[in-house]
């Protein structure tokens, strides 16, 4: 299907300060389309769930932003570590999230359910010592 | 409740937002724990915390959220206090512990976020 819109942006590991500003700019961009009320506000919790995991657990990474006719997806790829119990990682109360993220706010292990939850589509392909990636996808009202 | 109601309650200092203090107030969540806020609060509810970092202000931008209020007399940096100017954020701080600030706030009639909770199987 025709791709309206495609936006990436690299995000790298521990960057703690600048953790969120791809969510920002994501949710704006969809603002300025016309994407409003809850279909908004659940892509932009799941954005940021996964951009602070980029930030927090991944080597780095990218989260991409599309935008096609009928949804809205983001994809969150990165180079490591991957995971090794992918349905532990899901369960709620789950972290491995070091002191400095706990500090922030972070470290919950509510990531994971919250995307899911908030997402229509979810997938998640992990391999330990190559990488993670997370499909979501957001329908769009017509 | 309004926000200005809010203020009295806790005999809090408004930092930023004067002019929107009429702001209806519909619910509260009370959290250090963004993933927490970001899973269950929506932009009626205000965000009672003792957080002051920038990520703060970035989860209430995600939720849309209109208000903030710090505890125990916390102010965040000046560089915060812009960005969450930038999203129109009414930001108040008051010298009461969370505890204290929720309890006054739920005696005078304010009450939490409906958050469903089930009982994992492993906890029962
Ligand atoms: N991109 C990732 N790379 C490696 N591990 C991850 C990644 N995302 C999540 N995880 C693992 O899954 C766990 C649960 O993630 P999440 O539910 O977001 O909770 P939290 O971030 O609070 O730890 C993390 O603690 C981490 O062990
Ligand atoms: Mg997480």
């Amino acid at each position: 299907m025709e791709e309206l819109i495609r936006k990436s942006y690299p995000v790298a590991q521990a960057d703690y300060v600048s953790a969120g500003h791809a969510s920002a700019d994501i949710k704006r961009t969809l603002k300025q389309l016309g994407v409003g009320g809850d279909v908004l506000r659940r892509v932009a919790v799941a954005s940021y769930e996964v951009e602070l995991n980029l930030v927090i657990h991944s080597l780095g990474g990218e989260l991409t932003l599309r935008v096609l006719p009928d949804q809205v997806e983001l994809i969150s790829a990165d180079c490591g570590p991957g995971i090794p119990d992918i349905s532990m990682a899901m369960r709620e109360g789950f972290s491995t999230a070091n002191d400095e993220a706990r500090s922030l706010g972070f470290g919950a292990g509510m990531g994971l359910p919250n995307m899911k939850r908030n997402a229509d589509t979810f997938d998640i392909q992990s391999t330990v010592g190559v990488g993670t990636t997370i499909t979501m996808g957001f329908a769009l009202p017509s | 409740m309004t926000i200005q109601d809010m203020i009295r309650i806790l005999n809090a200092r408004v930092l930023l937002g004067e002019d929107k203090l009429d702001t209806p107030v519909y619910t509260a969540c009370c959290s250090d724990l963004m993933s927490d806020v970001l899973a269950f609060v929506d932009e009626k509810t205000v965000l009672i915390t003792g957080l002051t970092n920038p990520h703060v202000v970035r989860t209430s931008e995600m939720l849309d959220l209109k208000c903030l209020v710090f505890v125990r007399g916390k102010v965040p940096t000046q560089d915060i206090l812009d960005s969450a100017d930038e999203q129109g954020l009414v930001v108040i701080t008051t010298k009461l512990t969370a505890f204290s600030a929720c309890g006054m706030l739920y005696q005078e009639g304010l009450r939490g976020v409906p958050v469903p909770v089930e009982w994992g199987a492993e906890d029962k």
